[in-house]
């Protein structure tokens, strides 16, 4: 085990962390549009945002492959613009866990501002505060508990996110070999200590961020309820 | 002066109603679902009136082709179950929209909650919200104060009080109040004039005193 190689944490992390701020960015200012408004054809879109939970991973990595890939509709016009090239690289890794981690931030956003008195909002209209003010003021920290656990599932899947990345990025060492991969290229080569190592590290992380989370969830609980003398 | 003529279309039924007041107590007076709510949603700019005008002193909030954004209305409105921010304490809450820290003091003075400045909301007590959510709306200093059943959670003693103090603030304020209730007993007790509403519409209409 001597000399072991930290790239895959280093590159997971920096992975998840990325993926995670992209997904908070888009999936909070989806979620506020959508959540309190009704119209036609919501349930379709809100489907369709949620697929990538449900459907297997490879399926997901074959689309982004379709759509991303050389001659892809995405792919050429990137190539073709931004001289940006995805499959393969670092970015497809990126690009991978931002569409597996974007349905949990959805979900959770958009039952973070379904889930208090929308009243309020309304009353702080009522006092003159503009749609910027009611958003930075109300909604967002009433929303926040919820935000915030969306924002550790969303990072937790980011880490742990395997198929797409590897049918999207494929294994290249120092650049795409993340913990998951790592874990599962290791075992291939019989290199059973070193996957060990992986997995008890993705285990701990996973733990300690669920662990957390509850434990804010409930803390967070008691400040909005608790009643002093 | 307001002169109000809101038309709706509401799911089950059309609403238009009609009227004009002065700095009196104005009481929508009618069953659950006959629209009470959606006529002072109209006046407040929450929600859109398919046809007619609101003219509030002179100026007009709704028209044909016009409509104030709710935030330049000037209108005070108490929301049936209070809608005070959670997660702000009650001095913050009142000091959200006020026009100047004197006024909202004075508000806290004359309502018995100066005590309660840095509570949240989740502990005080139903009567103490109630003031609170009061206090917030004038403090804004509003041309047209807006009372969406603002008593019906409170129990017997404290909406006594409650009904006092919104009698001796209207008389001091000097401003259109309108007041939504299902409560025989609380429309003649505060209005100075009773509109009966029923399914979008307005029945009857009675003024103080009524035998």
């Amino acid at each position: 085990m001597a000399g072991i190689d930290f790239t895959p944490l280093w590159l997971s992390f920096k992975t998840a962390a990325i993926a995670t701020v992209i997904v908070f960015i888009i999936g909070v200012f989806l979620a506020r549009i959508i959540a309190r408004h009704h119209f036609f054809g919501k349930s379709v879109v809100e489907a369709f945002f949620l697929l990538p939970l449900v459907l297997p991973p490879t399926v997901v990595g074959f689309g982004l492959l379709m759509l991303f890939g050389k001659r892809g509709p995405f792919g050429t016009f990137l190539d073709k613009w931004f001289d940006m090239q995805i499959v393969f690289t670092w970015n497809a890794v990126i690009l991978a866990a931002v569409v597996v981690s974007f349905p949990l931030m959805y979900q959770s956003a958009a039952a973070a501002f379904q889930q208090f008195d929308a009243n309020v909002e309304k009353a702080a209209y009522t006092m003159g505060a503009s749609k910027w003010k009611v958003f930075w003021t109300i909604s967002f920290p009433l929303a926040w508990p919820g935000l915030l656990s969306g924002l550790v599932l969303a990072f937790a899947r980011a880490l742990g996110e395997f198929g797409a990345t590897l049918m999207l990025a494929g294994y290249i060492p120092g650049v795409t070999n993340t913990i998951p991969l790592a874990i599962y290229f290791e075992v291939e080569g019989g290199n059973t200590e070193m996957a060990s190592f992986w997995v008890g590290i993705i285990v701990v992380l996973g733990f300690s961020a669920i662990l957390w989370l509850n434990w804010w969830s409930r803390r967070n609980m008691m400040r909005h309820t608790k009643k002093t003398s | 002066m307001l002169e109000v003529s809101v038309q709706k279309q509401l799911s089950h039924f059309d609403l238009h109603i009609s009227f004009t007041t002065d700095a009196e107590i104005i009481v929508l007076f009618g069953p659950s679902g006959s629209g009470k709510t959606t006529v002072l949603d109209c006046i407040a700019g929450l929600v859109k009136p398919d046809n007619g005008f609101i003219r509030l002193q002179e100026r007009t909030l709704f028209a044909e082709k016009i409509s104030q954004p709710i935030q330049k209305r000037n209108i005070g409105y108490l929301f049936q179950d209070y809608a005070l921010f959670p997660h702000k304490t009650v001095w913050k809450n009142i000091a959200y929209g006020m026009k100047d820290s004197n006024l909202a003091r004075g508000l806290m003075q004359e309502l018995r909650i100066e005590h309660l400045r840095d509570h949240y909301p989740a502990q005080i007590s139903g009567g103490e919200k109630q003031r609170v959510a009061l206090a917030r709306a004038l403090a804004t200093a509003p041309n047209l104060l807006l009372l969406d059943e603002p008593f019906s959670a409170l129990d017997d003693s404290t909406r006594e009080k409650s009904h006092a103090e919104l009698l001796r603030l209207q008389k001091d304020w000097k401003i259109p109040v309108i007041l939504v209730t299902h409560s025989r007993e609380e429309a003649e007790k505060l209005g100075d004039r009773i509109l009966f509403v029923e399914d979008g519409k307005l029945v009857r209409e009675e003024t103080k005193n009524f035998s």
